[in-house]
């Protein structure tokens, strides 16, 4: 089963509607205590965790801390569950934020956000070709240099580390990192649910991930 | 390189698409806006666009349910307007599966609304709809209201600055002097625009031919059109336009 944590603030629709177009049905959780009960009803049935995410960086976190989501996502993380942050969602993967003031993110990766330069027309909206592209990275197989996925979004990700960017989108001249991934975490700057056929088969990539053993996927992406 | 993009938009009257649409093989009809939003996704177009000119309270609840099968079934954005005044609206059409909401004559009344849904469901779901018409004296162009019923003598421009202030994250530009004329997108209009405002301009209002995109894309400065009659009517369409704009330098989105 793929688990949705819901923070509160967005529309879950699209992301539900992107996992049923790959065949897999999913469960919203938004709160701890509902993710309780689902472990203790169906303990080890939760193969995969998708944390999307609209608005803004700081809401989000406050959303996540109030309904215990934070300690969820930890969880996730211990126990090898693949997790998949979706734009928003995968800024909060980072350490810090500095959209409206300095947030604290889930610190799961290293590097911060940040806005775009004003030169540059923000947000940052519509169809981009991913500039380079780890093939070899199982949530990337398929996937290809020249590939357009939808992007909306006024701030990006500076990771301190460069093996942590396994896709880049090239954009207001600076290398914007779109999909992001160590060990088990990943995150997608753009929206593969709204990201046509190809944003289709990197939620196929992940639904695939969240079928494999855990023993299968420890190598170290 | 971030492409320009290509809209087709629907008029929803009571869950059926209405506009210029009568006369279409029936594969096509106004009965069926899912299957013809597939047509239109399966053809490479970039986002769709549903406008609901519902009168009644039954017909946007029709709307609404359009809205969710539309959403199921396509995998590109999609944007939801029409008679949009409230926080609740917004947030209703975003639950019936729109990825972003058009707001004009309820975000003219009331602009608080753009700020607000900015804050709660974030800029880049709000679509400020724009109706401009040229003012024959002074040479620039008022912000019309209730498509097109009501002038309020205020300029477009200094409405669009102000609605990018407050979180707008789009701005959805129809030039009324050509909307409906087919004869081309208002240039000078969209370009002003582009010059005024950082947030991404969506041209909408005149276009007749494959030639008229590749305008305004360039020239124009839009960062994406809209077009409904000129597709519906299959005078051309989205996979010719791109084609078109492909070959020219623009850089599109392709789908084979």
């Amino acid at each position: 089963m793929i688990v949705v944590l819901d923070p509160g603030i967005g529309n879950l629709h699209s992301v539900l509607g992107g996992l049923r177009r790959v065949g897999r049905e999913a469960v919203v959780i938004s709160d701890k205590e509902a993710w309780d009960n689902l472990r203790k009803d169906a303990d080890g049935s939760v193969q995969g965790v998708i944390l999307p995410g609209v608005g803004a960086f700081g809401d989000a976190m406050t959303q996540l801390r109030l309904s215990g989501l934070v300690s969820v996502v930890e969880q996730v993380v211990a126990s090898r569950i693949p997790l998949l942050g979706i734009c928003v969602g995968m800024q909060l993967l980072f350490k810090v934020s500095f959209e409206h003031g300095e947030h604290p993110g889930l610190a799961l990766l290293p590097g911060q956000v940040v806005r775009f330069p004003a030169t540059a027309k923000v947000p940052h909206m519509g169809w981009n070709d991913l500039t380079s592209v780890r093939s070899h990275h199982p949530l990337l197989q398929d996937v290809a240099i020249g590939d357009f996925v939808y992007f909306v979004h006024s701030y990006y990700v500076q990771a301190d580390e460069a093996s942590d960017v396994i896709a880049a989108v090239s954009y207001g001249g600076i290398e914007v990192p779109a999909v992001v991934g160590r060990g088990l975490v990943y995150g997608t700057q753009f929206h593969p649910e709204k990201s046509g056929k190809v944003g289709e088969t990197i939620l196929r990539n992940f639904a695939r991930l969240t079928e494999l053993e855990r023993a299968e996927v420890s190598s170290p992406w | 390189m971030l492409t320009k993009r290509i809209i087709p938009c629907f008029d929803v009257l009571d869950g059926r698409v209405v506009k210029h649409v009568g006369f279409l093989n029936n594969r096509r009809d106004a009965g069926d806006p899912v299957e013809l939003a597939q047509i239109y996704c399966d053809a490479g177009a970039d986002e769709l666009v549903l406008l609901d000119i519902s009168a009644s309270s039954e017909g946007r609840l029709a709307t609404r349910k359009v809205v969710e099968e539309v959403a199921a079934k396509v995998n590109i954005p999609l944007t939801v307007g029409g008679g949009v005044s409230t926080v609740e609206d917004v947030r209703s059409l975003l639950l019936s599966g729109a990825d972003k909401v058009s707001m004009n004559t309820g975000a003219f009344r009331n602009p608080q609304l753009i700020e607000e849904s900015a804050h709660r469901f974030g800029e880049q779901c709000v679509v400020v709809a724009i109706d401009a018409n040229l003012h024959a004296q002074t040479g620039t162009y008022d912000v019309m209201l209730q498509g097109g019923k009501v002038g309020t003598g205020s300029d477009a421009i200094a409405w669009a600055k102000r609605a990018a202030e407050l979180g707008a994250g789009e701005i959805l530009l129809t030039s009324f002097r050509q909307d409906g004329t087919r004869a081309g997108y208002d240039l000078e209009l969209t370009s002003a625009m582009a010059r005024a405002v950082n947030i991404p301009i969506i041209a909408s209002g005149g276009a007749g031919a494959k030639e008229h995109f590749f305008d305004v894309l360039t020239e124009g400065m839009a960062d994406a059109a809209l077009a409904a009659s000129v597709f519906h009517f299959a005078e051309t369409s989205v996979r010719d336009v791109k084609s078109y704009l492909r070959e020219r330098g623009v850089p599109v989105r392709w789908v084979e």
